[in-house]
């Protein structure tokens, strides 16, 4: 079988949250983290001292909750990233009500990076007016071909005047230091901001707009296992892929330097696991 | 024109805390009475009904939001009871002045705008459910606690609207946690209806809650961490801002992502569920605890506001203040 890992390898599976398919809000102490994480829960074979390893690795072990069946029309070589990008943005949109049978509302999507243009492109298949908000005005271009209906400059004032009070629901991918007050504007009365970034700095929360808006922030962290098969399914049906360019193992570090620059072109890149194997003046045992 | 209720917002907008307040001012937005005259197409009510009029008196009544019953977020602005400007079609009088509210004698608004009071509601606590109760009830009704499930509660801020919040509730058969900076507001909230106290300053007991609450209604209006309040919020709870700080919150996102949980803000609430808040409190006979002055006890009321321990709602006993002739000899 065609099979997945995602960000989430264990989780108590006891507690209300696991139960209500949430495994990645596990209350019993947090979900136990594909690598760099303890195997708190016992469901985690090997040596229960180290840490756990990830994916770039050439076989990894699962226990069968945490693995997540691949349909057969998704190319396993653009899978990965739907594991965490495609369940990332799909997670809040199914939680906020865009999944809904006949719900048709207007998103915004901020950031268009690999994790942005995940979001569009499942946000636009699931029938919703995309807005796409970015700094920069160049990347207008690529979010309309990715499929968004609408660009908006957060640094341009007269962008963001015409889009105002524009988004029922805003999905946020800006993963470095920003001010979320930025976009309360652009949310109708009643619009929720999905907060998805790893941002530690603190956020100047102005609270008027929101108590006279009756606005939200809220954050969000991937999905539980059962949205995540949800998901799949959705892309395979509607052919939702990432934009992926493979690499091999000895191009890790240059990847990762891609990365913490403006990823401009929305890719996601995919380790090459076997071709990396065959390379063995890289990977010589 | 029989009580007004006296709001800290009075306070706020009379020394332009929200804004600049434009003199004269008439102070005033949780009014009870009885309809003395109705225009000719009014079919709402009659004259000898009990009647209120809470913070707003207009809106433009045609955007989405007034629509949908959401008159307070009116995409035109709604007009606020006193210290408004009269943008739309609903008052009349000189259009250019300011609206003047409820410490008055006599009150005129249109149709829509004021709600029925039922027979069986004492209209002498009445004043203070058109602002505070609906304040209190709206979060509730929003986000799910009128359905029936039941959830856990937490109110931060023990003053007037806390211990409203408390009661409604208590009444809707929710568990209620009261949050305060301070250990001697105990005995209060649980004799209000309360089933546990945390002091907000005790980490002990703060931790002791930690992913307990479904909902938390913050009632606090100074500048305050909202930080502490937000480990109490089980996984899609909401922690909702009910006073509006100067200072804006410095709030970090990682705990709201690791938990799928929601900072909102809300204002009073629409005509709609006014009048569906005001059929729950004469239902269940839910009141503030009142304590009623004539217009000569405003000012130390309003002083007391300051620092209100006992979470009293001060009302301003209209006709009283009419007899007495020494305080108010033109009227």
């Amino acid at each position: 079988d065609k099979v997945g890992v995602g960000c989430i390898i264990d989780s108590c599976l006891d507690c209300d949250y696991c139960k209500d398919g949430d495994e990645q809000y596990c209350a019993k102490g947090g979900n136990t983290h594909t690598y760099n994480s303890f195997k708190t829960y016992g469901h985690v074979g090997g040596n229960p001292e180290t840490q756990n390893f990830g994916g770039y690795s050439g076989s990894n072990t699962v226990h069968e909750h945490f693995i997540v069946k691949i349909p057969e029309s998704i190319p396993l070589e653009k899978a990965g990233p739907l594991m965490c990008a495609g369940i990332t943005m799909y997670d809040p949109l199914r939680h906020w009500g865009a999944t809904k049978e006949g719900s048709k509302m207007s998103i915004g999507i901020i950031g268009i990076g690999g994790l942005g243009t995940m979001g569009i492109k499942i946000s636009k298949a699931l029938g919703h007016k995309i807005y796409a908000i970015s700094t920069s005005a160049n990347k207008a271009e690529m979010a309309k071909e990715k499929g968004a209906d609408e660009f908006v400059c957060s640094t341009d004032p007269a962008s963001m005047a015409q889009h105002a009070s524009s988004c029922d629901l805003i999905i946020n991918t800006v993963s470095s230091a920003h001010e979320v007050s930025t976009y309360l504007g652009l949310l109708k009365t009643n619009g929720t901001i999905v907060q998805l970034g790893l941002v530690p700095e603190p956020h100047k929360l102005v609270q008027l707009p929101l108590i006279f808006g009756r606005k939200k922030v809220a954050g969000s962290v991937i999905g539980g296992i059962k949205p995540t098969e949800e998901c799949l399914e959705f892309c395979a049906k509607h052919n939702i892929l990432p934009d992926v360019q493979h690499v091999e193992a000895n191009q890790i570090d240059w990847v990762w330097e891609q990365l913490l620059t403006t990823n401009k072109d929305g890719i996601r890149y995919v380790i090459d696991v076997e071709k990396s194997k065959a390379n063995k003046s890289f990977v010589p045992a | 024109m029989k009580y007004c209720g006296i709001c800290h917002t009075d306070i706020h907008v009379a020394k332009g805390d929200l804004g600049p307040c434009v003199f004269p001012c008439v102070p005033g937005h949780e009014l009870a009475g009885v309809v003395a005259e109705v225009g000719s197409k009014v079919t709402k009510v009659k004259v000898g009904d009990k009647v209120g009029v809470g913070c707003m008196v207009d809106s433009c009544r045609d955007c989405e939001n007034c629509k949908e019953g959401d008159e307070q977020y009116c995409l035109n602005g709604n007009v606020m009871t006193y210290n408004g400007q009269k943008k739309h079609k609903g008052i009349g009088g000189n259009p250019k002045t300011q609206t003047f509210g409820g410490y008055t004698k006599s009150y005129t608004v249109t149709e829509h705008f004021c709600i029925k009071l039922p027979d069986n509601l004492d209209l002498s606590k009445a004043g203070p459910l058109l602002c505070a109760g609906i304040t209190m009830y709206e979060p509730l009704r929003v986000w799910g606690a009128t359905k029936g499930k039941k959830m856990t509660i937490g109110i931060i801020g023990v003053g007037g609207l806390g211990t409203m919040g408390i009661k409604l509730a208590k009444a809707l058969g929710h568990t209620v946690v009261a949050i305060s900076r301070s250990a001697d507001k105990e005995a209060m909230s649980k004799e209000k209806g309360a089933d546990r106290f945390v002091v907000s300053t005790n980490a002990e007991q703060m931790a002791g809650e930690t992913k307990k609450m479904d909902l938390i209604l913050n009632t606090i209006s100074a500048n305050h961490d909202c930080n502490i309040y937000l480990p109490l919020l089980r996984k899609d709870g909401t922690l909702v801002q009910l006073g509006a700080a100067g200072q804006p919150h410095q709030i970090s996102q990682i705990p709201l992502m690791f938990s799928r949980t929601s900072l909102a803000g809300s204002l009073i609430g629409g005509v709609k569920p006014t009048e569906e808040m005001i059929e729950f409190c004469s239902k269940h006979q839910i009141y503030p605890d009142v304590e009623m002055v004539d217009a000569s006890g405003i000012n130390k009321a309003w002083e007391s506001l300051a620092n209100n321990k006992d979470g009293v709602r001060y009302v301003i006993d209209i006709e009283k203040s009419l007899q007495n002739k020494d305080f108010l000899p033109a009227l």
